[in-house]
């Protein structure tokens, strides 16, 4: 086990990115900084530590501690070297007499008022307010002042200035008679996270931190749990509950967060093996220290008592479960599949690879299938979620990958952001993009929802397009057809990046009057003048930016839609550099990795077709079998197939299908007319109610691996603790693998890596060493780019030239008609994650305990319905029942509701359509008719009654 | 496998390729099935279009142009 000390000293104020060089004198000291540089953070850069309490270099300068105080020759009195910026000649003496006195008194006045219990409190060996009496060496505090915050009583009675505790958030505690009101937590909130849930109420010694109104606590507040306040903070009056139960951590292991596809990079601060907190790294260079509420809080999953410690069996999902011996259950499973082979046919079973699990985890499972069972019948869950993002940019730029990073949307003029929710489905992300908004950039959001990006504080111009669900290809040809015919596309650009002739016949294409917003209004009840300003703000601004997400995606035309904003992108230059690009927001962890490690069934890794010869060869020389040329099945085709009797059986790792693929019947009925179904995760899953087989996987916390976000970025994951399973993941596929004559010898997951490395081009240059020293590259990563690449297609498209498809709209089959009236698009919250396997296990729960449908006022009114009222929601598919919140967010018409509770199960009611082109299924368009009810459906109830029937475990027989 | 349902899958393909200008769409549509639909699919969807399934002109001509393993023929 690594232990990684990475020096991360505050420098005090952030990093200026000027390239003009200043070069000052700071105690006798020469140091040259860019102009612009405070000269607290001068000094920080020759080595000299300047205290401060109110400074922090993820924080603009404050000035209000007034301990960081210099002396600079020429200038007046002592001024705050935090909000004095570096000037060329400036000499500069950080600790004089004079200012020895001051500090001393500053920090006289501040323990004046702060208790003085150090050694019981939780902030003990961790307090900046400890270090800096320490560091001024204060010895005594001469006041007795007539007026404190922090006792309980006093000899006459209780304290009026006394307030207490704030213990409403379940993850940290706020102790304002511990507070020193250095701003820096409301700074936090609104600098980094960009909510502005904290304030200070009063004034002078009345001046108190608070959350939202006076009658608000945290959890009442519009506080988002992010923990950016507590990790802030300087003293304990901010600080997670998990450190005042254990105490200070021993060690930190480096590892990156297994929720979204943003892949933040967090420090696990460890007591032996068991975590004490997680902090977001500093140096983490997707998140650059910030984190929302599920990566730093909502790991407590990984140690609930519903993880399943031991494999199980039974004959029929109808039996009780029988815990056995890891040989006696992957005996069982090699010896099924095999007979289900034998029966019936070596094309006949298949995997699903887990875009939860690391990319070393995700290549042996689709190995498993290619070189064991001899078929290609390998899938993941990214067919259901980003599978038209690989093959729409794959048609217009030649590769699949969004084509900048993160860190680019400091630069961005104008972001444009179709069907994504980064506020709450990407948060950090959504945090940096809100902070961009309020440096000016435009904002133009295609939603059918109003998102929460809409309401950032302090933004610039905006536009919201209130599309209908289903008509994205519609809106956003239309915009093509404003820049196409005001003449504002950037000719030099397409005439350089694309084929010049064959824009010639995309415009054509793009000016007939058939895609003009007049026309496309009549469809997806966007206002024209909506779609032309916000095409001609996008085509204006110098670098303007797309991001993207399932709203794209997850529809008939989803592939249609990623070229139509692969389009939008070329047609006005804005690729290549930075500030510009298209990035689809990946959904879960490692969704990119899983398809970049050949999960799909017509690629291998790296993105080559099965019937490619030479990769095929290339395999069958490394793997030393033969393998088939044949594309294998996409899991709707899995599904198909098995209610057919062509598909027997399946290992599917680490996904839970049945909650999250839709038209949850059509899903159940396949599983249970399979032979054999191994599922492998913590939990007993939904999955789990239809498997044979269960094999308990580990978490994050306890294996080592790579995850892949969703800037191509390849992150370490680092083992923090034994497997409490046993085994990390890749070693149970392995050991299914050689109980089926694999033949496997991988002794740990770099090898696995080494693999990948050596077979796959755009990764050549990856292996554990260079991911440990650099601590993150961004594929491809190879001879040509040693250290990876941030920012794809700068001197031309991998493809060559890029190309514009036509994208012409075509209506889906799922419409409203007089029987399903409304139009239901489902989505995320921020507190959940997906099925919610993960979250529902945590203390998240207190701020999304169940799935809520989103209804129109209006339509809300015309069906009785009423604010919390439980409605029964139907489509052709099925219904199920959830509570109603009635909220204009929602445009008349359409409904909205999350899939994160397998009591509401909202997939019962989506249907099978898919994609055109992946099949990915349209999660986001169903034809639904919404009526009041009485409580769960009868379908609820059946699968409540299955599910507790099918979880019922016997234990190991006693030996 | 439920051929109304591949039949269905191809007439979608086909509702994109007829609006591409550089490709003939039954070839294209034909292309796209070669390279993701596994052979079981691709089978029956020929059978179910030999047997005089119902279907958009383009994805009666795309059958020809699919390609099956011999194994499978």
């Amino acid at each position: 086990m690594k232990d990684f000390i990475i020096p991360d000293r505050d420098m005090g104020t952030p990093m200026s990115k000027s390239t003009t060089m200043v070069t000052l004198n700071i105690d006798g000291i020469s140091v040259t900084v860019p102009s612009g540089t405070s000269v607290r953070r001068a000094a920080a850069e020759a080595g000299i530590s300047v205290p401060k309490l109110c400074a922090s270099d993820n924080l603009e300068a404050f000035g209000s501690c007034r301990l960081c105080v210099v002396q600079i020759d020429g200038m007046r009195g002592t001024p705050a070297s935090c909000t004095t910026p570096v000037s060329e000649g400036m000499k500069v003496h950080t600790q004089t007499d004079e200012i020895a006195q001051i500090r001393k008194g500053v920090m006289e006045l501040y323990i004046s008022d702060h208790p003085l219990d150090c050694l019981t409190c939780a902030a003990n060996g961790d307090c900046e307010l400890q270090d800096m009496a320490g560091a001024v060496g204060l010895r005594e505090v001469r006041y007795d002042a007539p007026k404190n915050h922090f006792a309980r009583r006093s000899a006459v009675g209780p304290n009026p200035e006394w307030r207490p505790k704030d213990q409403s958030n379940p993850y940290f505690t706020f102790d304002p008679s511990k507070c020193i009101v250095c701003n820096r937590c409301v700074r936090a909130c609104e600098e980094v996270q960009g909510t502005f849930a904290l304030t200070i109420e009063g004034r002078g010694f009345d001046s108190r931190v608070s959350p939202g109104m006076g009658s608000d606590s945290f959890l009442s507040s519009d506080c988002v749990s992010c923990g950016a306040c507590v990790q802030a903070c300087p003293t304990a009056t901010l600080i997670e509950n998990t450190v005042i139960e254990i105490g200070t951590p021993e060690r930190i292991v480096k590892t990156t967060c297994a929720y979204c596809g943003v892949g933040c990079s967090f420090d696990a601060h460890m007591r032996g093996e068991q975590i004490v907190r997680m902090v977001p790294s500093k140096d983490g260079k997707a998140n650059h220290g910030h984190s929302c509420v599920k990566g730093r809080f909502a790991w407590g999953y990984t140690s609930h008592r519903d993880r399943i410690l031991s494999p199980m069996i039974r004959e029929k999902i109808t039996d009780p479960w029988q815990e056995v011996s890891w040989d006696e259950a992957l005996d069982f499973a090699a010896t099924r599949l095999r007979k289900a082979q034998a029966d019936h046919g070596k094309d006949l079973i298949g995997v699903i690879t887990s875009s939860r699990c690391t990319n070393e985890e995700t290549y042996l499972v689709q190995k498993l299938a290619r070189a064991v069972f001899g078929n290609n019948n390998t899938d993941t869950c990214a067919r259901v979620c980003h599978s038209p993002t690989g093959y729409g940019l794959g048609k217009a730029f030649g590769t699949s990958a969004g084509t900048h990073d993160f860190d680019s949307i400091d630069d961005t003029d104008l972001m444009l952001i179709i069907g994504c929710n980064p506020t709450d489905g990407h948060p950090v992300v959504g945090s940096r993009m809100r902070a961009q908004l309020r440096k000016g950039a435009g904002l133009i959001v295609l939603d059918p929802r109003r998102t929460d990006i809409l309401d950032t504080a302090h933004m610039g111009e905006s536009w919201h397009l209130p599309l209908r669900p289903g008509t994205n290809v519609a809106v956003v040809t239309s915009m093509a057809h404003v820049i196409v015919t005001e003449g504002l596309y950037d000719e030099a650009f397409i005439r350089e990046m694309c084929d010049w002739d064959e824009f010639q016949i995309y415009m054509e294409f793009a000016a007939d009057p058939r895609h003009a917003p007049e026309e496309v209004e009549k469809l997806s009840q966007v206002p024209a003048h909506l779609i032309r300003e916000a095409a001609r703000a996008y085509a204006a601004a110098p670098r303007a930016s797309i991001f993207y997400g399932l709203g794209v995606t997850e529809h008939s035309q989803g592939s249609t839609t990623v070229m139509a904003i692969a389009n939008l992108a070329m047609m006005t230059g804005n690729i290549g550099k930075p500030g510009t690009g298209v990035n689809p927001l990946r959904g879960q962890n490692n969704v990119q990795g899983s398809c970049d490690m050949g999960s799909f069934p017509h690629e291998y890794p790296g993105y080559r077709h099965v019937s490619d010869k030479a990769t095929r060869e290339m395999y069958e020389r490394v793997w030393g079998v033969p393998l088939s040329e044949e594309p294998g099945l996409r899991i709707p085709n899995m599904f198909d197939g098995a209610l057919h009797g062509s598909f027997r059986g399946l290992y599917c790792q680490g996904e839970d299908i049945v909650q999250s693929d839709p038209d949850t019947k059509h899903v159940t009925s396949a599983l249970t007319a399979m032979d054999i179904v191994i599922v492998q995760d913590l939990f007993l899953n939904e999955t789990a109610n239809y498997a044979h087989v269960l094999l308990p996987g580990s978490s994050f916390l306890e294996k080592d691996g790579t995850f892949t976000n969703a800037e191509r970025r390849i992150n370490m994951v680092r083992r923090c603790m034994t497997p409490k399973n046993g085994f990390e993941d890749w070693e149970i596929t392995q050991m299914l693998a050689n109980r089926m004559g694999g033949n496997w010898n991988y002794q740990h997951p770099s090898e696995i890596m080494d693999e990948i490395a050596l077979t796959t081009p755009s990764f050549a240059g990856v292996n554990y060493d260079l991911l440990d020293r650099e601590g993150s590259v961004q594929w491809p990563c190879n001879e040509d780019a040693p250290l990876g690449t941030p920012v794809m297609h700068i001197d031309g498209f991998v493809r060559g030239k890029g190309k514009f498809l036509h994208t012409e709209y075509v209506a889906t089959d799922e419409r409203a008609g007089s029987r399903f009236p409304l139009l239901l698009t489902t989505g995320r919250i921020l507190s959940q994650y997906n099925v919610g396997a993960q979250t529902r296990r945590t203390e998240n729960v207190v701020f999304h305990p169940e799935d809520i449908l989103e209804i129109h006022p209006s339509d809300a009114e015309v069906r009785g319905v009423r604010e919390g009222d439980w409605v029964r929601i139907s489509s052709r598919s099925g219904d199920t029942s959830l509570r109603a919140h009635i909220t204009e967010r929602v445009s008349p018409g359409v409904v909205y509701t999350t899939f994160h509770h397998p009591t509401t199960q909202a997939n019962v009611v989506t249907t099978d359509n898919s994609d055109w082109a992946t099949n990915c299924p349209e999660f986001k368009v169903t034809a639904v008719q919404v009526s009041p009810s009485n409580g769960p459906s009868e379908w609820q109830e059946e699968y409540s009654a299955h599910s507790e029937l099918s979880r019922r475990i016997l234990p190991a027989a006693a030996e | 496998m439920a051929t109304d349902k591949l039949i269905r899958m191809a007439t979608q393909m086909a509702d994109f390729f007829r609006n591409q200008p550089d490709h003939p769409a039954p070839e294209a549509v034909a292309e796209h099935i070669n390279q993701f639909w596994s052979y079981q699919m691709r089978r029956d969807f020929i059978a179910q279009i030999r047997a005089g399934a119902q279907a958009d002109p383009i994805v009666s001509a795309a059958a020809d142009f699919i390609t099956l393993p011999q194994s499978a023929e």
